[in-house]
């Protein structure tokens, strides 16, 4: 029988999320070369509907795991429910996008098997026929190919983006859903979760910026933000930081790019002094150009930029701002 | 409330790396410091203490420069502090090292065990949550916030895009800890003098010899080889002085980006 490759879907308010569709476009790339078959399961309660989204996929099999204690997500019970699952079906990988969901449960579940997971992995590597997955150390500065040591199940969480989701492809027909109502006894689940909420409304949209100066810890003191914000005024632009000028409370909250942030995608992204941690980059690799300045030629931010300036900011934004406003003057 | 807070070394934000021989890890002669979100969440426990009084203990696995970090928890206010000491921690997968924490604290019951949501040199966003399970503990990751609620607590998780979420759980409870959760503290003069006084207990990996027998042999997972990752990009280094490079920027500005 051939392995199986299983993809664990991630659902909110009723619908699967683009990083599902990146891993399921994940999984059908690797089965397609290990000869391997895709599965894909959702939890929830009342998801009929999306196991059927997934079942038009070229999929094997689709598991509706249902379950009135699973309509809200906690680790316990989703942590359960899989290994329920799991055990059962024996798939040889496990695949799950990292999103903050799966963070809060694979390492639980991984561990309540004896197992492992390769976490925030940005592809793999077939060699030989030995699989390698590849993952960024270092906040990006390496990479590393990692491999499991131990029996099947092995758990993978795929970052954001690493796959794309057209490379989804499509069933010729509909495949089986198997609907399993996984046994939880009273006192699985521990915590209790409340509604998911959006704090107070933001003050400024930046995802309609054209132009955006972004700042991160390379400008060393609050004071210093006074001349990124002079060069976002003289390019009629708008202020933006990276996520530790935020928690520091130089910029408000609704000013910070990123996973946790705002996603922008302006005409012109201006970073200075920014490292380029995924986490960052997430928020703003869309941007049309992306101008880096920062003093160390190996920082992951020159890795995406269009133009990079290796150096000091200190000393180059002060002309640069002079440079802007002539120019501008005289056109 | 007695809490426990996890802290690990890692490698500067700005220092420069280089690989190691063997082409498996960074070549060891950095300067280091402590885990971002650790130092988040020693505050936040320094803060709840400060509330609800208690004790604060912070532990560290890893070779003996990581005392340093240890040190200065303890100068910020840190009770006393364990240190697992040997060169052979830094090679434990974060099961292992989970292991070995766990059986520090099956030896000392905790209210709350803290740990940072991910380390910044690995990245692996799993230790704290391993050992909740290890330990048969509930969880909660990212946190924000934390309040007591009846005899538990009521946490505020950080979720994608701006979203939050509340979440009640019975203690001893482990909760991972994101960077910005509060305001950090400097150490005073007279911590740092104070902290010369307190406790600070070693183990070794003799004495955990039970839970993680195989040492790093026992890891579930290998790094294979590590590398400098290769461009996708073409980038456009710009060179030349400051007043240089900045006539270069408005140039492609204007003419190439077009935005002036
Ligand atoms: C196969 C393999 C080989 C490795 N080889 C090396 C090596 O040669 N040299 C090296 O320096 N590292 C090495 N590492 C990294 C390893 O030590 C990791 O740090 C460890 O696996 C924990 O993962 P993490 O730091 O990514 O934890 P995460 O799960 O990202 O960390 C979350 C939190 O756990 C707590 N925590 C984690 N580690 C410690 C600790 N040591 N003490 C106290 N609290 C801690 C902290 O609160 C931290 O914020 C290796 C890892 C693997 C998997
Ligand atoms: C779950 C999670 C969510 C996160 N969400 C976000 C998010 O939404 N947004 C976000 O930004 N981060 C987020 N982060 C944090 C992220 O991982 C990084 O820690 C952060 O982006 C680093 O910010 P930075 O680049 O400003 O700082 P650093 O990484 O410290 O980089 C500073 C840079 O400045 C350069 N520099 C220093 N001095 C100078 C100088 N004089 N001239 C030029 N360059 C200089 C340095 O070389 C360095 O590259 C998140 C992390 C986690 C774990």
């Amino acid at each position: 029988m051939p392995e199986t490759v299983l993809v664990i879907a991630e659902q909110r308010e009723g619908r699967l999320n683009r990083a599902s569709w990146e891993t399921l476009a994940a999984a059908q790339t690797i089965a397609r070369e290990m000869g391997s078959t895709v599965e894909a399961a959702v939890l929830g309660e009342g998801i009929g509907n999306l196991a059927n989204e997934l079942a038009a996929k070229k999929v094997g099999k689709v598991y509706a795991v249902e379950s009135a204690q699973l309509r809200s997500y906690t680790p316990d019970g989703f942590s359960a429910a899989l290994k329920h699952l799991l055990e059962s079906r024996k798939p040889k990988l496990v695949l799950l996008p990292h999103t903050y969901q799966v963070r809060d449960f694979a390492p639980k579940l991984a561990t309540a098997m004896d197992r492992t997971v390769i976490s925030d992995c940005i592809g793999y590597k077939n060699e030989g026929g030995k699989l390698l997955f590849v993952r960024q150390m270092f906040q990006g500065k390496f990479t590393a190919d990692v491999s499991f040591q131990c029996e099947a199940p092995w758990f993978v969480t795929f970052q954001n983006g690493a796959f794309r989701v057209d490379g989804v492809e499509a069933g010729s027909e509909a495949a089986p859903v198997e609907v399993i109502h996984p046994e939880m006894p009273e006192g699985t689940i521990r915590t209790r979760p409340e509604e998911i909420f959006k704090e107070a409304k933001q003050a400024v949209d930046l995802s309609q910026a054209e132009i955006i100066v972004s700042v991160g810890r390379g400008i060393k003191e609050q004071k210093n933000l006074a001349m990124a914000k002079q060069l976002a005024e003289a390019l009629g632009g708008e202020l933006a930081a990276s996520r530790p000028i935020c928690d520091s409370g130089w910029l408000p909250m609704d000013r910070q790019i990123g996973s946790s942030g705002q996603t922008v995608a302006p005409k012109l992204y201006f970073a200075l002094g920014i490292s380029g941690a995924i986490q960052h980059i997430v928020g703003m690799k869309g941007s049309r150009t992306i101008i880096a300045i920062n003093k160390d030629a190996e920082a992951p931010i020159f890795e995406i930029a269009d133009y990079a300036v290796v150096g000091n900011l200190f000393d180059i934004v002060p002309p640069l701002i002079e440079e802007v406003k002539k120019t501008k003057s005289r056109a | 409330m007695k809490i426990l807070v996890c802290m690990k070394q890692v490698p500067q934000k700005d220092a420069p790396l280089k690989l190691n021989a063997g082409g498996t890890w960074i070549r060891e002669d950095v300067s280091y410091e402590v885990n971002e979100p650790d130092a988040y969440a020693l505050e936040e426990a320094l803060r709840q203490k400060e509330k609800n009084g208690g004790e604060v203990i912070v532990i560290t696995a890893g070779p003996g420069r990581a005392q340093q970090v240890l040190r200065e928890a303890l100068a910020k206010g840190a009770d006393r502090a364990i240190h697992l000491e040997d060169d052979a921690f830094v090679g434990f997968d974060a099961l292992n090292m989970a292991r070995a924490l766990a059986a520090v604290i099956k030896a000392e019951p905790f209210d709350l065990i803290f740990t940072g949501l991910q380390s910044d040199d690995y990245g692996y966003a799993q230790t704290g949550v391993i050992l909740a399970e290890l330990l048969g503990i509930p969880h909660a990751t990212i946190v924000m916030q934390i309040e007591s609620s009846g005899d538990g607590i009521r946490v505020k998780r950080e979720l994608e895009a701006g979203y939050f979420q509340f979440v009640e759980m019975p203690l001893p409870a482990v909760l991972t800890i994101q960077s910005g959760i509060n305001k950090l503290r400097y150490a005073t003069l007279l911590g740092i003098k104070q902290a010369k006084n307190k406790p600070l207990r070693k183990i070794t990996l003799a004495e955990l010899q039970s839970a993680v027998p195989a040492g790093a042999a026992g890891n579930l997972q290998k790094i294979e080889r590590l590398y400098v990752p290769q461009k996708t990009k073409n980038t456009e280094f710009i060179q030349g002085t400051p007043a240089e490079a900045a006539r270069t920027i408005v140039e492609k500005l204007r003419n190439e980006v077009r935005v002036i």
